[in-house]
């Protein structure tokens, strides 16, 4: 069905989007990187020149940024692996013929509706504050001094708050998956002697090997620019225990107003997302093949 | 009016040359059937004359004016595809006179037309369900129904019956070639299945490789075809294809004769039976000739031959002669 | 692939599902509950589950207090704006991607996605910057392109999806049948795709609803919706509780209720047609 006519009726319609596209993307990316390069406080905004490459300096010298980027991949790869585990282990569970699943499947859906500052507070000031959080009275109902989570762990707070969030879009799209597996092959597996353990490495997990790609891969897009979380729970500390790449450039932008800096940061937030993107695309890419 | 020439008509697609340049004139009311492999390009060819495929290059002409660039729309045909590609939000009636609310008709008209259509077809108390609700022939109808509504130039179909099952292809065979001896409109159909290219053309093509390997009435492919190729494509079980000595005791460098031109009973060649098919009315022997090679007999059903026995066979009708390019002599 | 079990293992599996359900559910329940208590119940230690003092103050004073109704319009008019404004542009790029796909075709698509993955905070700057140029700042109509650019990848992968599943012979026959190209899409496409164009607003219009970088960042008062209200809300007033969980309440429940009722087609979107 593809005649001249309708190729170029195609093109013309892809184009509106690919420009708004281009354009959302390269004009702030050209700009940021303009100002990488420049030297540019809001503080002292008439005081504006070109740097070199100082401002990009200034993050690979500070110990802060590397502590940083291992947090950036820590959160990303905490949560993936968090939420497909888990949420392979509750779509096996909520898959069986239990009652009331269709309830059950809201109950576990909720979070994903949440807004992000909202579970955000939720788990700081219900659950995790040392005085008047649940988990604190739990923690004195064993006679146990309450862990102080955000103080102590905060990265591991972060990780489980963002995991709560995102848990729920991995549990159902991989019940999804499950449920599009024929019970005939796992029956056929079973009269061929499959243990249920082998049933599931050898028949159920490569059923699912594409929603899992998909998990991984969309929930990475979101990952990666994870802010609202830090923004109102740690605020990236104590310290910078908790600051992830786009937190620090956040800093630099907002508190420390250096536009310079934060544009240099963005740009290596930027290259950062591409390398990961392209192992992901590498490594994943294969499995989205038809 | 629907005379349909093609000229020089080619189509590549990338670097791969599917219809490297064919020529082919169809005349005004005609029925013509498109076979060949798999592959071959029946489709493409089909879709190039509807206009879902541009032309690489050539000329396609529809009833003396040059339809090459426009679109199918404008080409006055109408086309049945192998999935009926109906709209399965429409009901039967919407479906039906889709075309004519395209065409901007007036609706009261648009009605008389839809229901003169279901009422051909059989279809009049479905008019008001939807796809969904309808059995695989009743689509199929809605599916001609469409096509004949707007009164086209010519049909074209896209193996139409190769979704239905065996009984109700026979009917709907029957109501095709009908539809055609009352509408005198030029018809041209493509197939993969002998009986339909037998029973319903006026004119077979038999492509290979994007090439027409020959045009004809079907019995004339039947009984004069041109090459190796039809002789082998055209019949069924194939025509037995014999080389060597026995084939230059006929002047020739192949030989065919066709399984059911050959009688079990007394005769020069001598073979054992290795599959036997009994069908009831006739029954299909696999026999190792010596000499010859395997030979497929098709014999009267009351010859009980089985698995192991010794025959003899006999040529009994036309063998034909082929020469060393594979053409007939 | 749902198999017969014993009676014995269907109640524990019974058991241990519903368990974890009410794990994953308990902290907006509790929010939910905290939200109806006294802010002394709320904060009391030991936590009071049946014995707390009910009430719908907080409820009365958020609604009093805050200007509820203008965050809420606010929401709702730039996430339903986006994502309609979104999938204007988006259904005519999805339908050729889809039915009339070249050799760049998933490249694109690639691409299109990869312009997610770059993360919002750096180029907060310059579109901060744009913005104000442009006299967008604290406009909905600023944050309905803001938002509208920001998912509109998914809008089109997700829409690509669902017109991948259309066979193509059914616009092919369209166009046989004399249907111009917009008849093609309004006939013929749409209707049939309007399940999966659903499921894709649905979902956009939750993103937006929850989105809050762009909408802290690009707002200050007018145009603030409400997860704009619940940052402002959190940092001052710090620790009284029953309030906070009642704006929260407030801020996620119309999201959370649309989401219920939507939340088959939504997960079938979710998927991006990697699960049929
Ligand atoms: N859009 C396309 N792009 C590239 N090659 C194509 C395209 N469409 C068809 N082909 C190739 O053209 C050749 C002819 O295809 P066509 O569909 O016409 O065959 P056909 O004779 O209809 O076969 P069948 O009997 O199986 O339907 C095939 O080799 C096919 O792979
Ligand atoms: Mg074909």
């Amino acid at each position: 069905m593809s005649t001249h006519s309708s190729r170029l009726a195609a093109r013309m319609m892809v184009a509106p989007s690919v420009v708004l596209l281009l354009i959302w993307m390269i004009v702030p990316l050209a700009m940021t990187l303009y100002y990488s390069f420049r030297f540019y406080r809001l503080l002292s905004p008439d005081r504006t020149n070109w740097v070199g490459f100082n401002n990009y300096l200034w993050f690979f010298n500070s110990p802060d940024f590397w502590l940083a980027l291992f947090n950036t991949l820590a959160l990303v790869g905490g949560v993936l692996f968090i939420t497909v585990v888990l949420g392979t282990l509750i779509a096996l569970l909520i898959d069986q013929p239990i009652k009331g699943q269709g309830f059950l499947r809201i109950l576990v859906i909720a979070p994903f509706f949440v807004m992000p500052p909202v579970a955000a507070s939720i788990w700081e000031n219900l659950f995790m504050h040392p005085q008047n959080g649940l988990f604190a009275a739990v923690a004195q109902g064993f006679g146990a001094q309450p862990i102080l989570f955000l103080e102590q762990y905060p990265m591991w707070s972060i990780i489980g708050i963002v995991s709560w969030e995102w848990l729920p879009f991995a549990t159902l799209i991989l019940l999804t998956a499950l449920q599009s597996l024929s019970s005939e092959q796992l029956e056929a597996a079973e009269m061929d002697g499959a243990s249920p353990f082998a049933r599931f490495r050898y028949i159920i997990l490569p059923h699912m090997t594409r929603a899992i790609t998909v998990v991984i891969l969309i929930q990475t897009i979101f990952l990666l620019g994870i802010f609202g979380e830090i923004f109102t729970t740690t605020q990236g500390g104590p310290g910078s225990a908790s600051t992830t790449l786009p937190y620090m450039i956040f800093k630099q932008a907002i508190a420390a107003k250096d536009i310079g800096r934060a544009a240099a940061g963005g740009i290596i937030a930027v290259i950062l997302a591409n390398i990961v993107a392209y192992f992901l695309m590498r490594g994943l890419g294969r499995n989205l093949e038809n | 009016m629907g005379k349909i020439q093609l000229t020089k008509v080619r189509k590549s697609f990338g670097e791969v040359d599917v219809i490297p340049g064919i020529d082919l004139t169809i005349e005004n009311g005609e029925f013509v059937v498109f076979v060949g492999p798999s592959g071959c390009g029946k489709s493409t060819l089909l879709r190039l004359i509807a206009g879902l495929e541009d032309t690489t290059s050539g000329v396609i002409d529809i009833d003396g004016k040059d339809a090459t660039n426009l679109p199918p729309a404008k080409r006055g045909l109408a086309m049945v595809f192998q999935s009926y590609a109906l709209y399965p939000h429409m009901t039967v009636r919407k479906n039906i006179g889709f075309p004519l609310k395209m065409a901007g008709m007036d609706p009261a008209e648009q009605d008389k037309r839809v229901e003169r259509a279901a009422k051909v077809l059989n279809l009049s108390n479905y008019l008001d369900r939807r796809p969904g609700q309808l059995s695989g022939g009743q689509r199929q109808r809605v599916a001609i129904g469409r096509a004949i509504v707007r009164e086209p130039a010519a049909f074209l179909f896209d193996e139409p019956l190769s979704n239905l099952d065996a009984a109700l292809r026979v009917g709907m065979r029957q109501e095709i070639s009908e539809l055609h001896q009352s509408l005198k409109t030029t018809m041209i159909y493509v197939t993969h299945d002998q009986v339909e290219a037998m029973t319903m053309a006026d004119k077979i093509v038999v492509l290979n490789a994007g090439h027409i390997e020959q045009v004809g009435a079907p019995l004339e492919l039947y009984n004069f075809p041109r090459n190796l190729f039809v002789a082998g494509f055209i019949g069924s079980p194939k025509m037995n294809l014999i080389e060597g000595a026995e084939a230059a005791k006929h002047n020739a460098h192949t030989i065919g004769i066709r399984p059911e031109h050959i009688t079990v009973g007394d005769g020069p060649w001598e073979g054992v039976v290795g599959l036997s098919e009994h069908l009831g009315s006739d029954s299909f022997l696999k026999v190792a000739v010596e000499g010859l090679g395997t030979m497929t007999v098709r014999a009267p059903g009351e010859v009980h031959a089985r698995h192991g026995d010794r025959i003899r066979l006999a040529p009994a009708g036309k063998i034909h002669r082929f020469d060393t390019n594979g053409l007939a002599i | 692939m749902a198999r017969a079990l014993s009676p014995r293992r269907l109640l524990i599996t019974t058991v241990a599902a519903w368990t974890v359900a009410l794990i994953i559910f308990f902290p907006v329940l509790w929010m939910i509950l905290t939200s109806f208590k006294t802010e002394a119940s709320a904060v009391a230690m030991p936590p009071e589950f049946l014995s707390a003092d009910w009430t719908l103050e907080n409820y009365t004073e958020v609604w009093s207090r805050s200007d509820y109704p203008r965050f809420f319009w606010n929401s709702v008019v730039i996430s339903v704006g986006s994502t309609l404004l979104g999938l204007l542009i988006a259904i005519p790029a999805a339908w050729a991607m889809a039915f009339v796909p070249g050799k760049k075709t998933k490249d694109l698509l690639m691409w299109m996605l990869s312009t997610k993955m770059m993360p919002a905070v750096a180029v907060m700057i310059p579109l901060y910057l744009l913005f104000q140029q442009l006299g967008l700042i604290d406009t909905k109509i600023g944050l309905v392109i803001a938002l509208m650019l920001m998912n509109l990848p998914i809008i089109i992968w997700m829409l690509y999806t669902y017109f991948k599943e259309i066979p193509g012979e059914i616009l092919e026959a369209s166009r046989m049948d004399g249907a111009t190209l917009w008849g093609e899409i309004i006939y013929v496409l749409t209707p049939m795709a309007l399940p999966g164009i659903a499921s894709t607003m649905l979902l956009n219009i939750i993103l937006a609803w929850n989105e809050a970088f762009w909408t802290i960042v690009l707002t200050t008062t007018k145009a603030a919706p409400l997860s704009a209200f619940i940052a402002s809300f959190s940092a001052p007033q710090g620790l009284f509780y029953a309030k906070l969980s009642a704006a929260s309440a407030m801020a996620i429940l119309p999201i959370l209720i649309l989401g219920w009722f939507s939340q088959k087609q939504l997960v079938r979107g979710l998927t991006f047609g990697a699960v049929k």
